[in-house]
């Protein structure tokens, strides 16, 4: 019986590392993968012991019904806003104008990147003109220059992108043009 | 040994401290020192009842975390979250646990998530 054991585990010894690396990587996505969204007081930011945190919505029975996203709060928020899944106030005060702009403007063109398409639109839904305009950017086509480096340092659209809008790690929904389908113009 | 190395490596992978909400934002300018504990404001939870521009337009809230010097004096003024937390939009601020639920101790700031550790520099 002995010799048996010592004959199957000198078999299989080398398997045993990989295989236990193996089984805490799947322990650890089984473990992450149903809870999209932590509960409160597992989240390391509430405290658990707060008098108020019973009382408190959770994430996951807010969000859980609303478009599914892989980033951010997993939440398709300008899609949950069209469908009509929520809808949120626009104004508090009667007398505010509510101003949406329908204008896409293509920027970053001919870079190492596709073009970036900045969609009016889905921006003027939640927010006003002057929350960007004139302080994080003039409202003028080609009047501001753009950095990578800026927004990844939470300028210019890394304020609310990397923060509250979805990630920075999306590269492509906001680089989504390919250059090749844009026209170059005879002066730049 | 460097087996034993990956798995110690693998092991901690998994584990952290904050995995926040993405767009929780914690205020503790004045909390920690007046022995309450910090802010948690939750983005996700207010942009499904409120556009960006309610607050960052009408009520005047700047768009950077860390800017704006919320008082509870003002607050109680209807300034601010006082706006709408006056006990007919939202609950009044005499709910002091329902706002005042971090940690203690939590340093301000805007927080990421469990897979987006947050902004580069805020």
């Amino acid at each position: 019986m002995a010799e048996r054991l010592r004959t199957w585990w000198r078999r299989h010894a080398r398997w045993l590392w990989p295989g236990a690396v193996v089984l805490w990587a799947a322990a650890g996505a089984l473990a992450a993968g149903p809870s999209l969204w932590l509960p409160l007081e597992k989240d390391g930011l509430h405290d658990p012991a707060g008098p108020g945190i019973a009382l408190l919505q959770q994430p996951a029975e807010a969000l859980a019904s609303l478009p599914r996203d892989s980033a951010g709060n997993k939440v398709r928020w300008v899609q949950a806003l069209e469908s009509g899944a929520i809808n949120p106030r626009t104004n508090l005060f009667p007398e505010t104008k509510v101003r949406v702009l329908d204008q896409d403007i293509i920027i970053s063109r001919f870079g190492s990147m596709p073009a970036v398409k900045f969609p009016h639109r889905q921006h003027t839904l939640w927010l006003d003109c002057s929350n960007c305009h004139n302080g994080l950017f003039k409202d003028k086509i080609g009047a501001n220059r753009f950095s990578m480096l800026a927004i990844l340092n939470g300028e210019q659209c890394g304020v609310c992108h990397g923060a509250v809008a979805f990630p920075l790690t999306e590269c492509n929904r906001c680089h989504s043009v390919p250059n090749a389908s844009l026209q170059r113009k005879a002066t730049p | 040994m460097i087996r034993a190395w990956l798995l110690v490596l693998a092991l901690l992978l998994p584990m952290g401290t904050i995995h926040a909400e993405y767009g929780d934002v914690v205020l503790n300018r004045h909390s920690d020192k007046q022995g309450v504990r910090p802010v948690v404001f939750p983005h996700w939870f207010h942009r499904i009842r409120f556009r960006c521009k309610v607050c960052h337009q009408e009520l005047g809230f700047q768009m950077r975390a860390g800017s704006n010097n919320v008082l509870m004096s003002d607050i109680i003024d209807g300034k601010f979250c006082g706006m709408c937390h006056n006990s007919q939009i939202a609950w009044g601020p005499e709910r002091c646990d329902l706002c005042h639920s971090a940690r203690p101790g939590t340093p301000a700031g805007i927080k990421g998530d469990n897979q987006t550790s947050g902004p580069g520099r805020w």
